[in-house]
């Protein structure tokens, strides 16, 4: 039965203030049945103040395979990191 | 626990001591036809959720027959009045011990009770009774979200294919003689009534019949018409299947009495 229904991935947050986090995905008819399945099956100890579901199939991923063209130049490029400045002892850690 | 109030010396402690056997036996009961559903289910999804709604039954059910308990007086807790007492001495509704049948037919069964529950929880928390209030109100979160679910899904079977139409359609027409005895009275119900500690069975069925009218109309399912309907648990005459269940529920303290771990 549960192959038959689309395959919903599902985010939660946590407490107010927080993001959605990502935590995992599962099968349902609909949106409705994927939230109340969602909070079955995630929020059983007290994880959730806010549930978000979206279809696998909505989702527009990276291909692995052009891992090398989207995220090795940015190795190279140490000046985009905010790591040239002189901190004033004051400020303390940051 | 909370201290008794003063509505509560008025009131005859044998009923009430009945009142919170029907509320503790009707979620023990339908918890535990629940739990059987457990590694069964035709998804994971609705495994975890018919689990989690079995737990929540029986959670509620510790605190309607501890206090049970607590009235009778007798120092029973409520695991001995859980695992201890026979069949005769349940006073749960018959709809609750019906067997699970197919998925669609513990989820209308499911959806039946849950109606009426809600309902009667949501009157429960103006109970003049403290503790029965704070049960009530803690409660009736929980059930809320049962109803919401078992509403949808039932929703969903009825508005579905010829085949979950037809199944859905039957397990109405096989539930619907048990739904009678939510609504009748007891002698101990107006006693409960006048003290303002519950509400009278029968005043719900309005309610009710809008609640579960809308849904089925929706669900595209035909309502049974108003037929015989069966009637006993609330009195402890019960069905054979009751038997069973408590057979399996309570053979570990039957077999090794007051066995803990």
């Amino acid at each position: 039965m549960s192959s038959e229904w689309p395959l919903w991935e599902v985010f939660i947050r946590g407490q107010h203030g927080l993001n959605h986090r990502h935590v995992g995905s599962l099968h349902a008819p609909d949106a409705e049945m994927a939230i109340n399945n969602a909070r079955d099956v995630y929020t059983r100890r007290n994880e959730g103040v806010s549930i978000w579901v979206v279809r696998s199939s909505d989702i527009a991923a990276s291909s692995p395979s052009e891992k090398g063209p989207l995220f090795e130049p940015s190795n190279a490029k140490v000046y985009r990191h905010p790591t040239f400045f002189d901190i004033p002892d004051e400020v303390g850690h940051m | 626990m909370a201290e008794a109030t003063v509505a509560d010396a008025a009131v005859d402690p044998t009923a009430l001591f009945e009142f919170l056997l029907r509320m503790g036996d009707n979620t023990l009961i339908l918890g535990h036809r629940l739990s059987e559903w457990c590694g069964h289910a035709p998804a994971l999804e609705e495994d975890i959720a018919l689990a989690n709604t079995a737990l929540d039954l029986i959670g509620q059910t510790q605190l309607w027959l501890g206090l049970a308990g607590a009235v009778e007086g007798k120092g029973r807790s409520a695991d001995d009045l859980a695992f201890l007492r026979d069949a005769c001495e349940f006073r749960n509704l018959l709809l609750n011990e019906r067997p699970n049948g197919d998925f669609g037919k513990t989820l209308m069964r499911q959806f039946l009770f849950d109606a009426w529950h809600h309902l009667f929880l949501n009157a429960l928390r103006l109970s003049s009774d403290t503790r029965i209030a704070e049960i009530a109100g803690k409660a009736s979160k929980e059930v809320s979200y049962h109803l919401e679910r078992s509403r949808d899904l039932v929703i969903r079977l009825g508005d579905g294919t010829a085949e979950s139409h037809g199944r859905m359609q039957g397990a109405l027409d096989d539930l619907w003689p048990y739904t009678g005895e939510m609504f009748m009275n007891e002698a101990s119900d107006a006693v409960l009534a006048a003290a303002g500690v519950a509400p009278e069975p029968a005043g719900l069925k309005t309610e009710w019949d809008a609640l579960v009218g809308e849904t089925l109309s929706e669900a595209t399912l035909k309502e049974p018409a108003e037929g015989y309907m069966q009637k006993g648990g609330k009195r402890g005459i019960h069905t054979e299947h009751l038997g069973y269940i408590l057979a399996d529920m309570q053979f570990l303290q039957r077999a090794y009495p007051g066995a803990t771990w």
